[in-house]
């Protein structure tokens, strides 16, 4: 298990030093600032062995999270444990910074004891946490409120406590999807995959019992074999979901069996789901790249893009990124819409447009300068990125109801007020040329 | 939305101060005021943080530790923990507090000392501690209950006796019944970690109740707990394919979790207890289709996680390629990923390619080959060298774009070209050698050994093709002492080639290379090669012709492919830090964790045992049985066969650019191995099946000459004996010794020896009364031992034993008893009971009675095993005044189940390459050398757990002088 967990800021100066095991000396934590951060050589592993001792380490800006071990572990088991600490921490005070940890490092150190016990993982959900690791000392609880709390950090409903009431029991529901693009110069599309997320804001009273449904194909077919009717009706509409994960308060095994997303949702924000899609995916965009090489001292580059669903709707945000060679002097650039710029502090020609409705198209024209170099090395000719946010989901899934049942308290399922917002963005969006 | 914080300036602690410091920090802690005090104990873990000594102030700070707050008390149990051991004496001090917190009514208070205590590695202190953990372990608060779980493992790790003693163990067994899950989550975490130190302890007890019951937990628990349990849950032998499939199906949900770890612990359960299953079954088809999905799924996770999923992805490919054939879009390099998910997922898409997806693959590979950095560059261009192997119908394709690439004149990537162009002529003569006239266009730049050696080979090998073939040979020669030595050896061998072919031009330059060689040179092996070369060449030029231009055997496809049995072992480690490494976890950790090596179940349904390797169904050499040879991707199996360690260093971890590195070069060469070759041919040997190695220089190794020893072993074997013993299997039986004398046992002497009969071993004994009474009711037992060597059915003594009379027993025994290592390794304990009195003794058992019958390794696995154990393990020794030529050598140690793997003659020396495995599943590789004339033999054993090597030895010694 893990046998220790140091945090660092960019300089290599230790920050956090919390050690669980025996095996694991001062040295250490020394081991990895030379080793790793101050590395002549960039480290290009995540898993590092240093004489019979692994680190495993993320970087959030410039903060170098480090777990140390000298066993076998379960490696996934390390980094989902830092991705999780990150979170809470995060979610205590913000952003992860030298200046905040150094702030609350009193506080560290309580959640490092509490989330980790011998260097196995234990409770990390931020809700139960906060009941209980206040750094106001536990003032006089009542003996019910002390069981409350234990039976809520290891009890099977571990994400949500009991006795919570709202006036007003209200959810939002936030289908976030990221589709990304690999295409070809020739706009064949060499990988194209979407993966969303359902992120959910529940203020529900009590304990609610929650079901969630969607147009995934598998349900649509299975209910249509009643109806052929409705089977034409919505066979068309439903989508093929190559896989999903939720969140641990989704019941798996039923799920499995019957298809169906059943859940005690936790109070607050949460990640309900993520999917992946790869069939009958709407690409919003299509960037058709041309690249002229004129001589060895000029580029001509033209490049247009054309949305691609419903007029009435509107993409934002729409960044056009156009890499240029390391030898550029200077740029001319010409473009229809929006704002184009040169940057050369990042070898690339930004084209910004705020707003571009559907079926619509724009074009820019770049005249690059380029100083003549004795490189015998080819521009490697990196492929053109678009960022962009559309208005609906482009892997086309739609959310068909999410029911709330409270048997307990007096409100029922139409009392809810719900909230259901699509939001399409580039992941990584790219256009070799 | 960030929470409020109160102390928002609880960074001042860190600002260095000035001397005198720890004089403050003690007045302030003895201070009256609670404030001040918890501000001074806030700077003493800053402090204690940055590295400084501050356990100078033990006595004030412990002195805190009585208070409510419980901030204050949560930071002094931090400063207990960490300076307890260096003052143990002035620990004792906080035991009481921790006794009293164990009672108080809060729960986070009780839990919160039991946690703390755990983590006092003191002594002297610890048996304070077990009564409070005793309650706690009982309590009614299951927060507490999880807490004192893993304390128990935190205890055991200081003091394993005193928890066996207090009887923690079974209290923690019976948490795995507890109604709570995180509970039954942290008990299950803690008893794997006690049992990984004591191997067959029987510890964890699995049966399929506790399966249940962790299979119930598994539903309910957090998702860590679902790790620990997963974990657990895999180390569990199913009684039945019945039993592994319904296991399976209750696991199956798991890989729809949003953890990664969760999934990837799911996956290992799944490719287990998969082993067990038909492939038949419907089931079988089912659970195939659905590990794709979440594999696949893994690649979104964040770019670490990513890493580790691509390492035990590169692992499941080769064990079930399967899985993931439809697959191979979502491994295409993304620009903006980090060059370890890069590297990996290249590794991936070379290990998927196949004719269906290969000009994807290509447009794919060449767009990485004008990237950036030069390790991925040299594999994507390495990778168009292998698609061109694998997918004959892609090969020209792949050459010209190997051209393509030579043509940019990009150094690095110029030479990666030439090094796989010249595995490309190997796979296919005569078909692309138009291309020779452009890779001698770049000869001078080349200044990586491996591309000059590369170089080298083909202007040899084509020398006939190339009309200043001799003239760029001799430029190299220039430089001939400072080129390394795989240059160097194929130099040699290229010019001889050459001499071969233009013999009348080539004279000198022949001479040249064989005086430098032989005369000039240190290296022996370089040496040696000269010399074979020379009397070749001066003996009998037109065998030299068949030798050294002999048709080369064929490479495979497949390369890097990890030896089957470490596969099957790590697919049994899927999520951990060995599968990262793909070094099994004795290579990394230390200690007696992790020693133990996990196993695949066997197939159900059948007797097949997948744990000896050479029946291991591995996917990844099915389709390619018919070719033999493997491209080595870092040191030359062949070099380290001759325990030459040219390679580089076999690093922990891989980094992973090191498979792009060619390590050792073969050493014998185009010609000799030729030679070895054609030998093998007239004997009939298969070329198919031998295991030739090395980057298609044309170099097999180990010879199969003489196949298998005759079968008349055993008879023969009886005359060599000339003991007259009754031995039906022909092993050899040590003459009894006195293991108990009659003074030390009341009258009974016992002397004994050890057999090994078809199969089975047994306990000889005399057992002689010479006392004055009669004895009656035999029976014995033994203790613990490293083998597990156990009586398989009780002492048969039927009639007592009369005054003088004495009896002789045959005891069977058996090797699933408990297990605990000796000192000696073979040192047995035993006790016997008669009417009169229980008597002690201990004996030593020849190692050879636990050699196998089914101990010889398949020749394939052999190279492929002794290249991965690692050097250090290898030991050498002197076997004195023997007098048997190989055969006979041969056939005496077959008949005690050391098997001849392979022989071959080396200017008149027999090597013989060996295997044999133990009863608990260790191999041990030997290469035993016997020089004509000379007595004395070289053995040099090589097993990954090197302390049986000594044992092997002596038993060598005595098979073969008796």
């Amino acid at each position: 298990m893990i046998g220790g967990l140091f945090i660092y800021n960019h300089k290599g100066e230790v920050l956090i030093s919390r050690v669980y095991r025996d095996d694991i000396g001062r040295n250490a934590v020394d081991a990895f600032r030379v080793n790793v951060i101050h590395a002549r050589q960039q480290v290009r592993s995540p898993v590092t062995n240093i004489a019979r001792t692994s680190f495993f380490h993320v970087k959030r800006s410039n903060i170098w999270l480090a777990a140390v071990t000298k066993q076998n572990v379960n490696a996934a088991m390390v980094f989902e444990f830092l991705y999780k600490m990150c979170d809470v921490m995060t979610s205590y005070f913000g952003k992860i910074s030298e200046e905040n940890i150094k702030n609350n490092f009193v506080l560290i150190y309580e959640l490092l004891d509490e989330i980790l016990d011998f260097g196995y993982p234990q409770n990390s959900e931020t809700g139960a946490l906060k009941t209980f690791i206040t750094q106001q000392g536990i003032k006089s609880q009542t003996k019910e409120e002390q069981s409350q709390i234990t039976s809520q950090v290891t009890g099977q409903i571990g994400w949500r406590r009991e006795g919570i009431k709202y006036r007003r029991n209200e959810l939002f529901l936030d289908v976030l999807e990221s589709v990304n693009l690999l295409m070809s110069p020739q706009g064949q599309v060499l990988s194209a995959h979407v993966s969303g997320r359902v992120v959910m804001k529940s203020y529900l009273s009590g304990m609610p019992e929650c079901k969630f449904g969607m147009n995934d194909k598998i349900v649509i077919e299975k209910q249509g074999k009643g109806t052929a009717d409705e089977s034409a009706k919505s066979g068309k509409q439903s989508i093929a979901i190559d896989d999903c994960t939720f969140h641990q308060c989704v019941r798996l095994s039923k799920f499995e069996s019957e298809r169906s997303i059943s859940f005690i949702p936790p109070d607050g924000e949460y990640e309900l789901m993520r999917y992946r899609t790869t069939k009958d995916i709407i690409l919003p965009f299509r960037v058709i790249p041309l690249v002229r090489e004129v001589g060895r001292t000029k580029l001509e580059v033209k490049v247009v893009i054309k949305s691609n669903f419903k007029p009435s709707l509107l993409a934002q945000k729409i960044e056009v990124r156009i890499p240029t060679p390391l030898n550029t002097s200077g740029v001319q650039v010409i473009c229809m819409k929006g704002k184009a710029k040169y940057k050369a502090s990042e070898n690339a020609i930004v084209w910004k447009i705020k707003r571009m409705a559907g079926m619509k198209e724009s074009q820019i024209s770049a005249e690059i300068e380029l100083l003549p170099t004795n490189d015998k090395k080819k521009w490697a000719r990196p492929p053109i990125s678009m960022n962009f946010e559309v208005p609906f989901a482009p892997s086309g899934l739609k959310v068909r109801y999410l029911k709330v049942f409270e048997p307990k308290l007096n409100y029922s399922d139409h009392d809810v007020i719900k909230w259901v917002r699509y939001i399409g963005r580039s992941g990584i969006y790219e256009t070799r040329c | 939305e960030a929470c409020p914080r109160i102390t928002m300036t609880d960074s001042k602690y860190f600002t260095t101060t000035k001397k005198g410091e720890i004089f403050e920090l003690k007045a302030e802690l003895n201070s009256d005021k609670k404030e001040k005090k918890k501000e001074a104990v806030k700077k003493v873990i800053a402090s204690m943080t940055v590295g400084k000594d501050v356990s100078a102030l033990f006595p004030d700070v412990v002195n805190c530790m009585q208070t409510d707050n419980l901030e204050l008390k949560k930071l002094v149990y931090l400063y207990l923990m960490n300076y307890a051991k260096s003052q143990p004496d002035m620990a004792i001090m906080a035991v009481n507090t921790f006794v009293k917190d164990c009672e108080d009514p809060n729960p986070l208070i009780r839990a919160l000392a039991v946690r703390t205590m755990g983590c006092i590695r003191v002594d002297k202190i610890t048996e304070y501690l077990c009564e409070p953990l005793r309650k706690c372990l009982k309590d009614e608060d299951p927060y507490v209950r999880k807490t004192a779980a893993v304390c128990v493992a935190k205890l055991h790790d200081i003091n394993a006796q005193l928890v066996e003693d207090q009887g923690f163990l079974d209290t923690l067994k019976d948490l795995i019944s507890d109604s709570n899950p995180m509970v039954v989550a942290n008990a299950v975490a803690a008893l794997s970690e006690i049992a990984e130190s004591h191997p067959n302890s029987n510890l964890l007890d699995l049966n399929p109740q506790t399966i249940n019951k962790l299979l119930t937990a598994l539903n309910e628990c957090t998702e860590w707990g679902q790790i620990f349990i997963l974990d657990c849950l895999a180390n569990y032998s199913p009684k039945d394919d019945r039993e592994a499939q319904s296991i399976c199906e209750r696991v199956t949900p798991r890989l729809s979790h949003a953890n990664s770890a969760v999934v990837l612990s799911a996956v290992k359960v799944l490719m287990k207890f998969m082993e067990m299953l038909s492939k038949d079954l419907d089931y079988y088809g089912t659970l195939l289709k659905k590990l794709a999905p979440p594999l696949v799924t893994l690649l979104s996770a964040e770019p670490e996680l990513q890493y580790v999923a691509l390492r035990n992805i590169n692992l499941i490919v080769q064990k079930r390629p399967e899985i993931l054939k439809h697959e191979m879009k979502v491994f295409f390099v993304k620009y903006n990923d980090p060059i370890y998910v890069k590297l990996e997922k290249l590794d991936i898409m070379i290990r998927l390619a196949s004719q269906a997806n290969i000009a994807q693959v290509l447009a794919e590979l060449k767009e990485y080959a004008t990237e950036v950095d030069v390790d991925f560059v040299r594999k994507a261009v390495r990778a168009i060298g292998r698609c061109a192997i694998k997918v004959e119908q892609s090969a020209e394709r792949c050459v010209s774009t190997l051209l393509d690439l030579i043509q940019t004149k990009v150094n690095y990537v110029v030479q990666e070209a030439i090094v796989v162009i010249k595995d490309i002529f190997r796979k296919y003569p005569n078909k692309y050698e138009s291309v020779i006239a452009t890779l001698c266009e770049n000869l001078d730049s080349l200044d990586e050994p491996e591309a000059r050696a590369a170089m080298i080979w083909i202007v040899g090998e084509y020398a006939e093709r190339i009309d200043n073939a001799d003239e760029l040979l001799e430029s190299f020669l220039e430089g001939f002492h400072d080129e390394s030595t795989q240059v160097q050896l194929q130099l040699l061998t290229a010019i001889v080639k050459l001499f071969l072919k233009k013999p009348t031009e080539t004279q000198e330059l022949v001479q040249q290379v064989l005086s430098l060689a032989t005369q000039d040179s240190d290296n022996p092996d370089l040496r040696d090669r000269g010399y074979i070369y020379w009397r070749l060449l001066s003996t009998d030029p037109v065998a030299a012709k068949e030798v050294v231009l002999a048709e080369k055997p064929l490479i495979s496809e497949e390369t890097d492919l990890i030896e089957p049995t470490l596969l099957d072992e790590l697919i049994c480690h899927i999520g951990t830090l060995a599968s990262v490494y793909h070094k099994p976890p004795s290579a990394f950790v230390e200690g007696s964790r992790g020693v133990q090596h996990k196993r695949l179940p066997p197939r159900s349904g059948s007797n097949e045992s997948t744990e000896s390797p050479d029946v291991t169904p591995s996917a990844a050499a099915q389709p390619t049985e018919q070719q033999p040879a493997v491209i080595p991707s870092q040191g030359d199996l062949l070099g380290d066969l001759l325990n030459l360690d040219l390679g580089p260093p076999v690093n922990v971890p891989p980094i992973p650019s090191s498979t792009v590195q060619m390590g050792a070069m073969d050493l014998l060469g185009g010609g000799l191995d030729s030679l070895m070759g054609d030998e093998t041919e007239g004997l009939g040997g298969d070329l198919s099946g031998s295991p030739a190695i090395g980057a298609g220089y044309g170099t097999p190794a180990v010879m199969p000459t003489s196949l298998t020893a005759p079968l008349g072993g055993g008879l023969s074997d009886l005359f060599d004996l000339a003991g007259g013993m009754n031995m039906p299997s022909g092993s050899y039986v040590e003459p009894k010794t006195v293991w108990l004398p009659a003074a030390k046992a009341k009258g009974l002497e016992i002397s004994g020896t050890f057999s090994r009969r078809m199969g089975h071993i047994y306990m000889d004994l005399s057992l002689m009364n010479k006392a004055m009474q009669v004895m009656t009711d035999f029976a014995i037992q033994f203790n613990r031992n490293s083998f597990g060597m156990a009586p398989a059915a009780p002492l048969q003594v039927n009639a007592p034993l009369a005054p003088n009379q004495t009896i002789e027993v045959s005891l069977p025994l058996n090797t699933v008893g408990p297990v605990m290592k000796m000192d000696p390794l073979t040192n047995l304990q035993v006790a016997v009971k008669n009417n009169i009195d229980v008597f002690y003794f201990s004996c030593l058992y020849p190692i050879n009675m636990l050699f196998v019958e089914d101990g010889k390794m398949d020749r394939q696995i052999f190279l492929a095993t002794w290249k991965d154990i690692p050097n250090e393990n290898e030991v050498q020794f002197q076997i004195k005044d023997c007098h048997l030529n190989a055969d006979a050598v041969t056939n005496k140690l077959q008949s005690n189940n050391i098997f001849t793997v392979a022989k071959r003659n080396v200017e008149g020396q027999d090597m013989l390459y060996q295997s044999l495995k133990l009863t608990n599943g260790i191999w041990v590789l030997a290469e035993l050398r016997i020089q004509p004339g000379n007595p004395n033999y070289t053995l040099s054993l090589k097993c990954r757990v090197s302390e049986v090597s000594q044992h092997v030895f002596q038993a060598y010694e005595v098979i073969l002088k008796n």
